[in-house]
């Protein structure tokens, strides 16, 4: 594992902070628009971000317009963005941001410090760990997320693959949790069930068919009580939609899915967050142009809510990458004069951006929206009580709804929009 | 039963003991906070001590979850062996903390009163706080302790400050009593449970799962299982543990800036109830519970009670409610049926038992083993302390000092959370009392602590601990 033998410069036009998708798109895109200095900053060996370890299809269609597995997908994007002339240093933690910007660093050669002219901050999401979800019971090893498993999986090395159980259990049924199929397949691991709260799989339905395809029970209004086992998983105790419990043995439990924000830096630092726990996102509160409370400060990709595809963290990239571009030009509208995106639905899970500045030109073209159930209904985007847009909706749990800034452009009188949702009777 | 192999001796040192030749001065049975304390008290005094664990690590039983709270013992009963050791345990961290490069957060602590039953007993408390010789204690009204803690509910009532309750390192404190005996002598066999032994008028000979070991007296420090040690050496127990369980709920780093000071609630007869507390480790806890039970290893938590601990977090603290969740663990305390610490000596055969510790002793170690030195002295032993002590600096594993990802040569970050680094890994791996399993390896670095809980790390984890761990986090083999 080489440390970055490239020495950190003390002071960059932009740092970005995450070599993913995200960071790694918008690097290249700041290149392209002749920004002199750019460094991405990534705390892992190497740059590329999660897709380094989803050894599976499909990556690369919308940015490399090939289907690519998630290793060549992450390499593809590090060799176009230093064949563009970003910086990359990888295994550079940053430890804290501030005012300023600065930024904190750690490498194998202790603390550093950074300025920039901004900062974009392209952390990307994690799966919710097992405490963060309350499920009870003993604390044997064996209890994984997607992520940890791929990266024992993928991440090998000479070693090739690691396997920390044979037989789990797999928790959820969001997209990734397909994915942790596959990567036990890939490893000769045979789940021996999937395990789901809801009435119906969160993935779309083509994923639906891969318990089916190789065998594994799937269990939906389903909830895991608790694990058991000493040092390594022996079993789990399920509890079914009737109310019956029951347990199944098993050596490990796959916890996937559910995933948040990596918003640490701006948690621990001073820029605004948007709370969870009232219609937030988790992760920082931005702009259009994905610009932060603090308007040096950008943030882009999955960092903005979870979870999105590789393909649109990329995208989002490429937009912050012109945002930054215009922003040191001088050409984005004054961060103050801002409208606040609030929600009035309790099935509303996040809007973002939660701010927009005016005039709405450039940056994002829409406002994203995720529910937490399934809801039928008018969506609408009103100032006061003036209905500026609406559309029916049949909306699903984790599934992209968009709202396009075009349908309000220009109508926007207040300092407030309220996105709400009218159920019929 | 154990199923693990004994130790492997640290570097150095040979291990006499192996043969079960060597007549040790002390046997000191249990490598808990307690035991660890024991065992460096009566090194230093220059017995020639061995500390057998039946667990595969030190700190496996009622030493590993705890609040981390370097208590003052305003609120022990006055006059007990508890208050005593307690005061005299405070006393002597704060003298050797330095030494052994031990933190100390200095948070102070307010019992905070949020009924009208709870205020009236304030006095009655503080009286007993000064009668236990913490005399600093002060009344404080709603005001001034909002005026203190600003993100507290706005219901409470009233409450008074004890300046001196502070947060130490739960782990790093007992590991370093440990290492200072080995450092000067002791020798410590992990993976050793004791079976039964005899005492010939000179010397016990005790068999335990890896052989026999020979020693003039015997400190039984067992903890959760201090009723069976008796049992097992002498066929008789004082006591009988019935273990109350604890769980607690530990929020993101965020959460520290909510509450500086340890936040306690007004106690009940049987439990200190529900505290705040900021960790070591830079997050904050709640907790815990106090559920009786029989299993003395069952440590699992359940749903239920974790959501009704974040709910009565949120309650006293409502901006909680904004951060989330990073950890859950439950620790269990060997209660007795008495509510006083039970300590015994038998003269007649050089045998001690320090039992019944109930949740304190964490804050009581280095005061406990102050007694059994007394205890030991009355017995015909005389031993000769060493010219010169050495005193090992244990790593700094607080999030308040200087950790070494800020240091050059750190071997770069491998838990990024807790921000870990490649050289503290292989520090716990291969020093003197090295990790042999993921929760060692925690309790000595921190990693897969933080809020990801292994997201990030594990597979990075799992390829560096490879063949040093009893139970693999992973490999070619788990599967088969």
């Amino acid at each position: 594992m080489p440390p970055s033998n490239r020495p950190l410069p003390p002071h960059v036009d932009v740092a970005i902070v995450g070599g993913g998708p995200a960071g790694l798109a918008a690097a290249t895109r700041l290149k392209e628009r002749g920004v002199a200095s750019v460094a991405v900053l990534d705390r892992e060996p190497a740059a590329g971000g999660i897709p380094r370890h989803c050894g599976h299809y499909p990556f690369g269609l919308r940015e490399c317009h090939r289907l690519l597995r998630g290793p060549d997908y992450a390499r593809r994007l590090v060799a176009r963005a230093e064949a563009a002339g970003v910086d990359i240093h990888p295994a550079t933690t940053v430890v804290a941001v501030a005012p300023g910007p600065r930024l904190m660093l750690s490498t194998a050669d202790g603390k550093a410090e950074m300025t920039a002219r901004r900062v974009l901050l392209a952390t990307g999401v994690r799966e919710t760990s097992r405490a963060a979800r309350f499920i009870g019971g003993d604390r044997p090893l064996g209890v994984v997320s997607t992520g940890a498993l791929q990266s024992m999986v993928y991440l090998g090395g000479a070693q090739g693959a690691r396997r920390p159980f044979a037989s789990p259990v797999i928790l959820g049924s969001e997209l990734v949790s397909f994915s942790a199929i596959l990567t036990c397949r890939h490893a000769g691991i045979r789940p021996v069930a999937m395990v789901e709260a809801g009435a119906r799989i969160t993935a779309r339905r083509f994923a639906a068919a891969l318990p089916r395809l190789f065998g594994i029970p799937l269990h939906l209004g389903t909830t895991l009580t608790a694990i058991h086992g000493r040092s390594r998983v022996e079993g789990v105790s399920l509890r079914g939609p009737d109310g019956g419990e029951w347990d199944i043995e098993t050596d490990g439990v796959i916890v996937t899915g559910a995933f948040t924000p990596e918003a640490t830096l701006a948690r621990l630092g001073h820029l605004a967050l948007d709370a969870t726990d009232n219609g937030g996102s988790g992760g920082p509160v931005i702009d259009q142009f994905g610009r932060c409370s603090d308007p040096a400060f950008f943030a882009a990709g999955n960092l903005l809510r979870p979870v999105e595809t590789a393909g649109w963290s990329w995208q989002e990239g490429v937009a912050a990458g012109d945002a930054l571009a215009d922003s040191l030009a001088g050409a984005l509208p004054e961060a103050e004069s801002t409208v606040t995106v609030t929600t009035d639905h309790p099935a509303i899970k996040l809007a973002l951006p939660q701010r927009l500045a005016l005039p709405l030109s450039g940056g994002m073209t829409h406002i994203q929206l995720r529910l937490t159930r399934a809801v039928r209904g008018r969506l609408t985007v009103k100032d006061g009580d003036e209905i500026l847009w609406s559309r029916d909706i049949a909306g699903l749990p984790e599934r992209r709804i968009l709202i396009p800034l075009a349908g309000i452009a220009g109508k926007i009188h207040g300092d407030t929009v309220t996105l709400s949702i009218a159920e019929p009777a | 039963m154990s199923d693990v192999a004994p130790d492997s001796l640290p570097g150095s040192l040979p291990d006499p003991s192996a043969d079960g030749t060597e007549i040790f001065d002390v046997t000191v049975i249990g490598a808990g906070v307690v035991g660890c304390a024991v065992a460096r008290r009566l090194t230093l005094e220059g017995a020639r001590v061995v500390v057998v664990e039946k667990g595969a690590d030190i700190l496996d039983g009622a030493s590993k979850g705890n609040s981390g709270i370097l208590h003052t013992g305003f609120d022990a009963p006055p006059g007990s062996v508890e208050q005593r050791c307690i005061a005299a345990g405070y006393r002597e961290y704060l003298d050797i903390r330095a030494r052994l490069n031990l933190p100390l957060l200095e948070t102070g602590a307010l019992v905070l009163a949020w009924t009208e039953e709870e205020e009236a007993r304030l006095p009655a408390l503080m009286d007993q706080a000064r009668a236990n010789g913490v005399d600093d204690v002060a009344l404080l009204s709603r005001r001034e302790i909002l005026t203190r803690e600003p993100q507290l509910a706005s219901h409470l009532r009233a409450g008074f400050s004890v300046p001196r309750e502070f947060v130490i390192d739960p782990w790093s404190a007992p590991t370093a009593y440990l290492l200072q005996a080995l450092a000067n002598g002791a020798v410590c066999r992990r993976g050793t449970e004791v079976l039964g032994g005899s005492f010939d008028g000179q010397t016990w000979h005790l068999a335990s799962t890896t052989g026999t070991l020979r020693s003039r007296a015997v400190v039984n420090c067992a903890g959760l299982y201090g009723d069976i040690v008796d049992q097992r050496l002498t066929g008789a127990s004082r006591f009988t543990i019935r273990p109350r369980k604890g769980q607690f709920v530990v929020f993101d780093k965020a959460a520290a800036a909510l509450a500086q000071a340890i936040i306690l609630p007004v106690p009940t007869a049987k439990t200190k109830g529900v505290v705040i507390c900021r960790t070591s480790y830079g997050n904050l806890l709640v907790g815990p519970t106090a559920e009786d039970q029989d299993s003395r290893s069952d440590a699992s938590t359940d749903s239920e009670n974790l959501q009704r601990l974040r709910a009565k977090g949120i309650e006293m603290l409502p901006a909680l409610a904004d951060v989330p969740v990073t950890a859950a663990y439950a620790g269990l305390r060997p209660a007795s049926e008495h509510k006083d610490y039970q300590i015994s000596a038998q003269p007649e055969r050089r045998y001690i038992t320090v039992g019944g510790i109930r949740s304190t002793g964490l804050s009581s170690a280095l005061g406990l083993a102050q007694e059994v030195r007394a205890l030991l002295a009355g017995f015909d032993q005389r031993y000769t302390a060493p010219p010169e002590t050495a005193w090992p600096r244990v790593g700094v594993l607080t999030e308040y000092g200087e950790r070494p990802w800020a240091e050059p040569g750190n071997g770069g970050i491998v838990c990024h959370c807790e921000l870990v680094t490649r050289r503290e890994i292989a520090a716990a791996l291969d020093g003197p009392l090295p990790a042999r399993s993921l929760a060692g390896l925690k309790r000595r670095t921190r990693v897969t602590m933080g809020r990801c809980q292994g997201f990030y790390c594990l597979g990075a984890l799992a390829e560096i601990t490879e063949k040093r761990f009893d139970i693999p986090l992973a490999g070619p083999d788990a599967a088969e």
